[in-house]
């Protein structure tokens, strides 16, 4: 007579939980060993780890803030300034860049020789360069070449344009901000041009005969029928181009903008908490990025076809 | 199942090895760039590492002229460069067997305290929260110098208060944004400060006009205005905003290594002192003055007490040149910086520079 229980060995259902086991015990045993490790060398320096430096005074000024700020706040005041200063960039530069990305990505598909091939061009250029030599372009080639703010170019008569950045009536963008957010938003909406693009010509041919079988014009076909089918094909890499943007306003401190980043760096150069810094900075990241993840997986669900 | 089961759990495995690989790197603390000497374990044993590798391993900037900057032959130069210089000729008497690496200001404390370097000389401020919490060792100060704003000449602005609601370009990870906050706080000032990690984007930035003054250390400012597009249309203003000793620095932890780099720096001035220069080296070791001859290391043995020859302020003297020397050659009347030595004058001549007695 065979013994029909098999053993435990030979269980799949055993292995299954066996071997996640092992895994999550080996990456506990990788923190604790790396966090002794860092705890040891850090005693060897006489650098003790902590956060307590948070409630210092910072000492430091930034350039630009939406909300008050002087050099005798708190140093988790100044990271609040810098977080909304990239938020401030990351916010702007989603909406703007998906409003270039999704014309660019249309008009890539038009019937138009001209418009066709300008696109080309454009998602060609930006998708194949450095974003940092982009910034760096947009800064000096574009902003600082612009003339000194006493003979500022005056567009529509409400818009100045000078070395000090656009003049709107109501307020100034600084040539930092204004690099940066450009330089952002044609970068990403070159990427996104090509989402869009793939995302529309992913829908069947048979949707656009039908819908212009029912008489609607080339417009219409687009805005009613095709593009909320391309739209579930376009919302998940899209929400990695905007995971993107928002990582990439790292980059402001390249351009001079005080963004987060910059304001960890001096946090950092004048307390020397290099691990604790880099601690706050990838949680920030993290749940900035999160967050637009949440967000867009929630939108997602609503253009999914809804399978009755 | 079984599968998807397989790849969950060796995932995690991959990394934990990679891990491990990493975690073994960063206890060897062997963050070197690739192709070159690994550098010493943390702190402990720097000393011996330095020594069996023949090589010291040096910390510099590489962007400022007179103080460290690569020449069009690939060399480099600088004062920074030469108190390497002056360690590598106590230790191996051979003043090349150094190997620079070039640090930017944010970069550098961690270079130094995971040991990537052995020793950081390349213009750095000693203050006490340096000392203390980012756990360096200062030797003495090399260069003694101030903060100070430069602006164009054309520009009417002529003091500090001048730049009110004003842009100034700065650049990060050095002492110079806190000082100029400071001082502005202290005046009542407000400016908008524009700062930037790269001192060549810094510069360029002024340059450019976007900023109406920026801030440095006034040497760097002479330094980095000699290859600014037009030397001549700016000015430095006289205010002066901060003292800025800038000396080297290691790792704390290794006392014998720190004790080391403090006497070849003394010995630069000591030299200066005692009128002995890489021309006339030769002829004071038959001097007869105790003095000289104990700094020479012709009589007694502290060299050997450092864990040197006894001649090794000798080896500094034939190879680099005392401090006058060194500095002539490369902040001097001879050079385009023209930067005069100021309080960098021995303290015979009313300058700071002083150094304890070798005895």
């Amino acid at each position: 007579m065979t013994n029909l229980k098999p053993s435990i060995w030979r269980d799949v259902r055993f292995w299954r939980i066996a071997l996640q086991l092992v895994a999550v015990l080996l990456a506990a045993v990788v923190v604790v060993i790396l966090w002794g490790n860092l705890q040891r060398n850090l005693r060897q320096l006489g650098i003790s780890f902590g956060f307590d430096f948070l409630k210092q005074q910072a000492s430091f000024d930034i350039g630009e803030t939406l909300i008050s700020y002087k050099p005798t706040d708190t140093y988790s005041h100044a990271l609040w300034v810098g977080l909304i200063n990239s938020l401030r960039v990351a916010i702007a530069g989603i909406f703007l860049t998906t409003i270039i990305g999704i014309s660019a990505g249309i008009a890539r598909l038009s019937d138009n020789w001209l418009v066709r091939n300008i696109t080309m061009v454009y998602v060609e250029i930006f998708r194949n360069t450095p974003l940092l030599l982009q910034l760096l372009f947009w800064y000096f080639a574009v902003f600082l070449s612009f003339p000194r703010t006493e003979n500022k170019i005056s567009l529509w008569g409400f818009i100045g344009v000078s070395q000090n950045g656009l003049e709107l009536p109501w307020f100034t963008l600084s040539p930092e901000f204004s690099a940066l957010l450009l330089g952002l938003t044609f970068y990403t909406g070159a990427f996104i041009a090509e989402i869009v693009r793939g995302g529309i010509q992913s829908v069947a041919k048979g949707q656009w005969e039908a819908a212009r079988s029912l008489g609607l014009k080339p417009g219409l076909v687009m805005r009613l029928v095709i593009f909320p089918q391309a739209l579930r094909v376009i919302i998940p890499p899209l929400t990695s181009q905007y995971l993107n943007l928002t990582k990439n306003t790292s980059l402001a401190i390249a351009i001079g903008y005080p963004d987060i980043y910059f304001v960890a760096s001096t946090t950092f150069n004048q307390t020397g908490k290099a691990v604790e810094v880099i601690l706050l900075i990838m949680l920030t990241y993290l749940t900035l990025s999160l967050t637009i993840s949440v967000v867009m997986n929630l939108f997602n669900r609503t253009v999914q076809i809804k399978e009755r | 199942m079984r599968n998807s089961a397989l790849i969950l759990a060796i995932a995690p495995l991959v990394f934990a090895i990679a891990a491990c690989g990493e975690n073994s790197g960063q206890t060897a603390n062997t963050s070197g760039t690739p192709g070159s000497n690994p550098a010493a374990p943390a702190t402990r044993n720097r000393w011996d590492n330095i020594k069996s590798r023949g090589q010291v391993i040096c910390g510099v900037s590489g962007e400022v002229p007179g103080f460290s900057f690569v020449g069009t032959d690939g060399k480099y130069s600088g004062i920074d460069v030469d108190v390497c210089r002056a360690i590598a000729a106590a230790l191996f008497d051979n003043p090349d067997a150094v190997e620079f690496r070039n640090l930017n200001s944010k970069e550098r404390f961690t270079a130094l305290q995971t040991g990537e370097v052995d020793i950081l000389s390349r213009n750095t401020t000693w203050t006490l929260s340096r000392d203390t919490s980012v756990g360096l060792e200062f030797a003495p100060v090399v260069f003694y110098d101030g903060q100070a704003i430069m602006v164009r000449k054309n520009s009417n602005i002529k003091s500090l208060a001048d730049l009110k609601d004003k842009a100034i370009c700065v650049q990060t990870g050095t002492t110079t944004e806190q000082n100029l906050a400071d001082q502005m706080r202290k005046r009542g000032i407000t400016y908008k400060p524009v700062v930037f990690e790269d001192v060549n984007v810094t510069f360029a930035t002024y340059a450019q006009g976007r900023c109406d003054g920026i801030t440095a250390d006034r040497s760097a400012l002479v330094s980095r205005g000699t290859i600014l597009p037009k030397p001549e249309d700016n000015v430095i203003l006289n205010e002066v905003i901060s003292s800025e000793p800038l000396a080297p620095a290691v790792a704390k932890g290794d006392a014998r290594w720190g004790d080391a780099v403090k006497w070849v720096v003394y010995s630069l001035v000591k030299a200066e002192e005692l009128g002995i220069t890489s021309q006339n080296v030769g002829q004071f070791t038959a001097s007869t003055d105790p003095d000289i001859k104990r700094f020479l290391g012709t009589e007694g043995n502290l060299g050997e007490g450092l864990g040197l020859t006894n001649d090794f302020a000798a080896r500094i003297i034939k190879h680099v040149g005392n401090y006058a020397e060194v500095y002539d050659r490369n902040l001097g009347p001879k050079t385009k910086l023209n930067l005069a030595r100021g309080q960098n004058q021995l303290w015979s001549k009313g300058g700071l520079l002083y150094s304890p007695p070798f005895r």
